[in-house]
């Protein structure tokens, strides 16, 4: 077993990125690796300057949507990809594409925020979450 | 362990007031980092995440919790870094 957590990041809205901005920053802090996948409308958010417009929260927000956004650019709250670029800062994330995601929106690793390292298949991603301590779908 | 925090000197102090979970804490491994081995650092948080936080971070980090000192609105954590 590896001390490590690994996220898929599946959704691309702005409450569930801060979910796994702010996860993967405690992850870090207790001295795990993180390892993020990023597949579908997670990876469509990494897209090279989405991060800003990502403005949308999920459907289970309801009417309190607009509210949480609200309150984080009152509050100041910094943005998830910031989030993320620290916590790598402080340990060790890593940030993968999926494959075949970037097949579907006819995107190359270099369409991506830099943080994005590298394109691997679900397969070793896989291999590697089987590995990890704690594995969760966001 | 010192009763007043008026009375632990410090080398250097980081103010995280208003700033989030996991902010204050990420705020404070920076600072923990940028001293030498055997400083000290006050943390001043507003988190309420962070009275439970900072101790497992400084217990799993190997460092030592010199104190957790309530002030208004917030807590100063004063942390010797031991490693």
């Amino acid at each position: 077993m590896e001390n490590r957590m690994s996220l898929i990041v599946f959704s691309g809205t702005a409450d569930k990125l801060m979910a796994v901005a702010t996860l993967t920053s405690g992850a870090v802090a207790m001295g795990l690796e993180v390892e993020l996948f990023l597949t579908t409308w997670g990876l469509q958010a990494f897209r090279k300057g989405a991060a800003q417009a990502t403005v949308s929260v999920s459907k289970d927000a309801g009417d309190l949507g607009p509210v949480l956004l609200e309150q984080m650019r009152k509050k100041q709250v910094p943005g998830w990809l910031e989030t993320l670029q620290q916590a790598r800062e402080l340990g060790q994330v890593h940030v993968y594409a999926c494959a075949m995601t970037l097949e579907l929106l006819d995107m190359k690793l270099e369409d991506l925020e830099p943080i994005v390292e590298e394109v691997v298949g679900v397969a070793s991603f896989i291999e590697r979450a089987s590995e990890s301590r704690i594995t969760l779908f966001i | 362990m010192l009763e007043k925090p008026g009375e632990i000197q410090v080398d250097k102090e980081i103010d995280a007031r208003g700033s989030f979970c996991p902010g204050p804490l990420m705020e404070l491994i920076r600072g923990i980092r940028a001293i030498p081995v055997g400083g000290t650092l006050a943390l001043l948080s507003s988190d309420p995440g962070s009275a439970r936080d900072v101790p497992a971070w400084v217990q799993k980090a190997g460092h030592e919790l010199l104190g957790a000192f309530p002030e208004q609105g917030y807590t100063r954590f004063v942390v010797r870094r031991k490693r």
